[in-house]
């Protein structure tokens, strides 16, 4: 293990599919059209020195330190601001070149602290590097001249500092604010010598328009802009790639290291997910991990009304196995379950359900997917064949409509949002249905084109009337329904959707948008290019949840706009591996690759690896859980990392079914809301200290890897095989890479998953023989399922209303330095 | 006019709100209120970043990067001293000092009766009649000591 340093090739690469062939010091390159002369040189491993260039952000020309000279043209062009062009003869370094880069460094060093060894950028500073690449040996300006030397440093930010004296004005960061995060709170106040980097109107950071993604701070060539954790424990030494666990984004991070400490997050930029982006909770919020309320001995207590007790592993892990028998002798197999984590890896949460089917011996399994994208996967599922979104992240870059609906992309999933942003100041059109004016409806340079801010509850309405719209105005792609779709529930649904019930003007009562505003929508989706559907809890916290999507689905369908680039249905996963827990198996009724219990070839493939019979009936649901606890027959639960006394609807509900159990097993990293019922508590681990794979909304695998042993001596996977063999049934690994292969050998659609292949890349499921890199795009050429298929999606309106004793009408949504219950993030300096 | 009317967030909304059809409006937003207030007041700066979806930074940027552009109110006068070239070589930092002197003031700033505020402008395209100032927007050639001090001293009054 060392430091991973990316290489940076200066300017961003060019998707030309043109090649140019010029040659450099000599040297013959071959570059697509449109690459700069900087960065074909980096393809011949010649690095131009180079201060303002980054090849996270298009080029700028303005340190003039990476000139060059171009044979027969005269002066000596920028090489980051100077395409490539064919025959070319460049050269690089000559005594000349050499001379006027000196001279700029002199320039730059002249107005700089001299204070190298004790900077916290020393060893990581691209000042300090081009001074050397230079050969800068002195400063014939002196330093006694007026300097900037004097100036404030700004440490409101919780995470980061900003110290003017130390800067260079290349502009870097302002350009990543505005380019990579789409922010643009980043300015240069004054001019010339005046000139000064200013946050909104030279406010400071935390006052600005700051979103704290650390855009900026991983641009800075210098200690600027320096995380404070590297300022107060210095330079990493080792970096180790990881998947970040907050939402269903996915980035991959470098965390870099000093031993086992974490001395900071950075984004990778050969994530496929983020390609180096971050957002503040993924960057800077991880440190809970190191949050004195961190619970790391396990407790026990014989009622809830008593105190805790510290015990050690092996008593509280007999503790939860001979309650949970003795519950099953007196009351019945049935009376006890488990909740899968969808904090956890994929790993964690096979071995919960397989501890549930396998050592509790019935279905009683669920996880909190039950109330967010439960309706995903079964919508989808119908009605394409996959209970998972249809696009990789990469495929908003292609997208000509974008239409957001009931999500929040800014706040909830900052990164993405961070793209697709960058897509509609590209000039993609945007259609947001959403009741709440999100960030998305008009922030700086994004404008949508519709809002419709529909009452909510009203979406099936709202998705009825924009395919009215396209069928009766004679939009929908025909010739794709032929061939794609199944004919007769097509015609079955066309008949309804063409009701006039369905119509907008009838449907604007509901949902409170003017008909004229739903129809235009409805146009633009269908007329307007490759238009892809994205969206969230807003639809699937409702109920009609699943009909809503099939909305959707529908939507897409009809327009031809399944199965190729810039399209799709996809939805914005809330947690960083809910799409990963669901395809393990955590629903009661089905096992890994969505495959029903019922089916009794899957039942068999699982019974004949685990040598146990499974119980062929659907188990409890966590809402059933509650109702059977509170009715005598349920008695025992086993919660991996969820708080559902927080995050479940009807919390009185809740509270009464976990204290009528017996044996309530919390297993956390702090002793959440839900614990206040637990019996036990099991200390968990956080997603730094195990190894294992989350998968992300785009249904990519990414690994998760140990950077640090697990604070309480056992990772969460370890503890569920604690207690299975407590229980009495051995399962046995040595490390999370044989769980993957069992979950590999028993799931068509990660057949072709394995550690040693998700180590060099991760890839998307269905990752089989027929696509052993995996699948970025799905449904392509035909549906999962064969035929596309329709379902009647009749608005049945809510009869939550409201009235004078409840005037309120109240929605679910995230806000972007929260994450969820705020278990983890209420435990970092995002409460700032 | 330099000195305008009272900031008011209702009239700077006005302003804007005429303007903002226009291509490129932020300079022409930007000049409209300085035309009206006097000054580009702070709080006019998210005005108009959110009537042309740009954020307060960039605004702020603009703002901030054109001399013309004044953060603060200025004098009831403004009197424009050319420091550039020709100017300089027919005397004008000589009479720069002394008008210095006369108000007390630095470049920038305003006399302590906020009569007069002084700013250095390079080249007002006066050069034949070198040295050369703008009082008010009113442009003045082959200035000497006597003449612009007898200038200041009717702006004063």
């Amino acid at each position: 293990m060392s430091l991973i340093h990316e290489i940076d090739y200066g300017t961003p690469a060019s998707k030309s599919e043109r090649q140019v062939t010029l040659t450099i010091d000599g040297f013959a390159v071959t570059v697509p059209e449109g690459t700069s002369i900087m960065r074909a040189a980096m393809a011949l491993g010649i690095k131009v020195p180079k201060l303002c260039a980054y090849d996270m952000v298009e080029a700028f020309g303005s340190c003039r330190l990476c000139l060059v000279e171009i044979e027969g043209r005269a002066g000596t062009p920028a090489s980051c601001t100077t395409p490539v062009a064919e025959g070319i003869k460049v050269t690089t370094q000559n005594q000349r070149l050499g001379r006027i880069r000196r001279n700029i460094m002199e320039l730059y060093i002249s107005d700089h602290p001299l204070d190298c060894l004790t900077c916290a950028a020393n060893g990581n500073c691209e000042l300090q590097d081009m001074a050397g690449a230079v050969g800068l040996r002195e400063v014939r300006y002196g330093y006694a001249g007026e300097n900037h030397l004097g100036a404030e440093k700004d440490t409101s930010n919780p995470y980061f500092t900003f110290d003017p004296t130390k800067c260079i004005i290349c502009s870097r960061c302002v350009r990543a604010c505005e380019e990579v995060q789409g922010t643009f709170a980043l300015t240069i106040d004054g001019r010339g010598f005046a000139s000064h980097i200013a946050a909104g109107m030279d406010e400071g950071f935390l006052a600005s328009e700051c979103v704290s993604c650390g855009a900026c701070v991983q641009a800075c060539p210098t200690a600027t802009l320096i995380e404070k954790s590297v300022i107060e424990q210095g330079q990493p030494e080792h970096s180790v790639v990881t998947t970040c666990a907050y939402c269903g984004v996915g980035c991959s991070f470098k965390a870099e290291m000093k031993g086992d400490q974490v001395i900071r997050m950075v984004p990778w930029k050969d994530g496929k997910a983020n390609h180096g982006h971050s957002c503040v909770k993924g960057r800077f919020a991880w440190g809970y991990a190191n949050h004195p309320d961190r619970i790391l001995k396990p407790m026990v207590r014989d009622k809830i009304t008593d105190p805790w007790r510290e015990v050690s592993w092996d008593e509280a892990i007999a503790r939860v196995a001979s309650k949970f028998k003795r519950i099953q002798r007196q009351y019945g197999k049935g009376a006890i379950g488990g909740i899968t984590s969808s904090r956890c890896t994929n790993e964690e949460t096979f071995l919960v359900q397989k501890l549930v089917r396998a050592v509790f011996g019935n279905n009683n399994v669920d996880t909190c997917a039950r109330v967010c994208h439960s309706p995903t996967g079964y919508g989808l599922s119908r009605t394409f064949g996959t209970s998972a979104g249809t696009q990789d992240f990469d495929s908003v870059e292609d997208a000509d409509v974008i239409v957001v609906v009931g999500a929040n992309p800014t706040d909830a999933h900052p990164v993405f949002a961070s793209r697709m942003k960058k897509r509609l100041r590209q000039g993609a059109k945007l259609i947001v249905i959403d009741p709440r004016r999100t960030d998305l409806v008009r922030s700086p340079h994004i404008e949508a084109q519709h809002h419709l801010p529909l009452l909510p509850g009203t979406n099936v309405a709202m998705l009825n009337a924009l395919a009215h719209t396209i069928v009766t105005e004679g939009l929908t792609d025909d010739a794709y329904i032929r061939e794609r779709c199944d004919l007769d529930a097509y015609a079955a649904w066309e008949a309804f959707i063409r009701r006039p019930e369905n119509s907008p003007e009838t449907v604007a009562g509901y949902t409170r948008v003017p008909a004229e505003q739903i129809r235009a929508a409805a146009r633009l989706y269908a007329t307007g290019g490759s238009a892809a559907i994205y969206y969230g809890p807003g639809v699937t916290e409702h109920s009609q949840g699943t009909t809503a999507v099939m909305g959707m689905a529908h939507l897409a369908m009809i327009t031809g706009n399944i199965g190729k680039r810039g399209a799709g249905v996809n939805p914005l996963r809330g947690q960083n591996n809910v799409q990963g827990s669901c395809d393990m198996g955590s629903f009661p009724h089905e096992l890994s690759g969505y495959r029903h219990l019922s089916d009794a070839a899957t039942r068999e493939m699982f019974e004949r690896d685990w040598g146990v019979s499974l119980d062929p009936e659907p188990g409890l649901r966590i809402g059933n859980m509650l109702d059977a606890a509170l009715d005598g027959s349920y008695r025992g639960i086993y919660i991996q990392g969820e708080d559902i006394l927080q995050s479940d609807p009807d919390t009185q509900h809740v509270a009464a079914g976990l204290a009528a159990m017996e044996c309530v097993v919390v297993q956390d990293l702090f002793l959440n809301e839900t614990a206040r019922y637990a019996h036990v508590f099991l200390p968990g681990s956080t997603f730094l200290e195990k190894d294992g794979t989350f998968i992300n909304a785009e249904r990519r695998i990414g690994m998760v890897r140990k950077v640090m042993q697990p604070r309480s001596g056992l990772a969460d996977w370890e503890i569920t095989l604690a207690i299975a063999k407590a229980m009495g049934f051995a399962m046995h690994y040595e490390h999370p890479a044989q769980i993957m292969d069992e979950v590999a050998r028993l799931t068509p659609t990660f057949a072709g998953a394995s550690y040693e292949k998700l180590a060099r890349q991760s890839v998307q499921w269905p990752v089989n023989d027929q696509a052993p890199d995996g699948t970025p795009i799905m449904h392509v050429g035909s549906f999962v399922r064969g035929k596309g298929n329709f379902y009647i999606t009749e608005y049945v309106p809510t009869d939550e209303k409201t009235g004078p004793r409840f005037p309120l009408l109240l929605t679910t949504g995230r806000i972007l330095s929260q994450y969820n219950v705020g278990a983890q993030t209420r435990r970092t300096d995002n409460i700032v | 006019m330099p000195t305008g009317s009272p900031w008011s967030v209702e009239r700077g909304e006005e302003i804007i709100c005429t303007h903002k059809h226009l291509a490129g409006a932020a300079l022409p937003i930007l000049h409209a209120l300085q035309r009206e207030f006097g000054f580009i007041h702070r709080e006019a700066i998210p005005l108009v970043a959110r009537a042309l979806n740009l954020s307060r930074a960039e605004v702020y940027g603009i703002v901030s990067f054109y001399h013309d552009f004044r953060e603060i109110p200025p004098g009831r006068h403004v009197l424009r001293l050319c420091r550039a070239e020709a100017c300089q070589s027919m005397g004008a930092d000589a009479l720069a000092e002394r008008v210095r002197e006369r108000l007390q003031v630095n470049w920038h700033e305003t006399s302590a009766d906020g009569r007069v505020t002084l700013e250095p402008v390079f080249c007002l395209g006066l050069c034949a009649c070198a040295p050369a100032a703008m009082l008010d927007g009113r442009v003045i050639g082959g200035l000497d000591q006597t003449r612009l001090l007898a200038l200041l001293d009717e702006a004063r009054r």
